[in-house]
């Protein structure tokens, strides 16, 4: 599983950049080599290596060789956990609003 | 279950929490208002909410720590900004110490909380807003900025009460 080893400051750190969270977005619709995912953006392939080096960090991608290219993958168990965390921070305004109403109740 | 309606703004930097109550306005207000009350029920079970110090007034505050069941305290201020009696207040959110010195590192948020009279019934909204991209992306960069389609088993339900 992956929770062992997942750090969530690292997953939010890597989360806190929009091309990062763009670049998560696509190879979650399809995996995508590293120069088919630089393409859209205006930057240096160096710029977008460091990125995509982040996101693996994070463990929210996941490289693969496919013949003579690399293949970015997104990691779902990551992001899923990752939106157990915000989950918790709703849940507790939920919990706060019932306890709210059972003293109004009284 | 009676479940709040929340609704988040990434580009405002927000999060919106609406709910009704069977009491009357009077009654929501004297419980987000008199410290004596949010005690019992401010913090989500099995925390408990206890008061170090009180002032419901425009410039006051209330300080306060959440004690966990394994004995954790979580010291956190409340300043009282604007207060329209029985109608809204607006307050900043700040996590702090034993001494109420506020923690940097930590998010800060600024609410406005209002309360509506339905007769019988009365409707808050409290809407959160985070004093930073990086305050809130910490908290919620995952999932609401749209677009977001990876199959997750439990995406459709944090959609469903966004």
């Amino acid at each position: 599983m992956v929770e062992c080893t997942l750090n969530l400051d690292t997953v939010f750190g890597s989360l806190a950049d929009a091309t990062r969270r763009d670049i998560l977005k696509r190879v979650s619709k399809e995996g995508l080599s590293i120069s088919a995912l630089a393409q859209p953006y205006d930057m240096s392939f160096a710029a977008i290596a460091k990125h995509i080096r982040a996101l693996e960090t994070a463990k929210l991608i996941t490289k693969h060789r496919k013949g003579k290219q690399q293949i970015v993958n997104a990691v779902p168990e990551t992001v899923e956990a990752a939106l157990d965390h915000l989950e918790t921070y709703e849940e507790m305004w939920r919990s706060r609003f019932e306890s709210l109403d059972e003293l109004l109740k009284t | 279950m009676n479940m709040p309606k929340i609704t988040k703004d990434v580009a405002n930097k927000t999060i919106t929490v609406e709910r009704s109550f069977a009491a009357p306005r009077s009654r929501v207000w004297a419980a987000w208002t008199k410290s004596e009350l949010l005690e019992k029920w401010w913090a989500p079970k099995p925390w408990q909410a206890i008061t170090k110090s009180f002032d419901f007034s425009e410039g006051g505050h209330w300080h306060y720590y959440m004690l966990g069941p394994d004995g954790t305290k979580s010291w956190a201020w409340v300043g009282y900004e604007t207060i329209d009696a029985e109608s809204s207040f607006t307050a900043q959110d700040l996590f702090c110490d034993e001494e109420g010195k506020k923690s940097e590192n930590m998010p800060s948020m600024h609410w406005q909380n209002e309360f509506q009279d339905q007769g019988e019934t009365t409707n808050v909204v409290v809407t959160i807003t985070f004093a930073s991209d990086a305050d809130m992306e910490k908290i919620i960069a995952m999932g609401f900025e749209g677009g977001f389609s990876m199959g997750l088993s439990n995406l459709d339900e944090v959609l469903a009460t966004a």
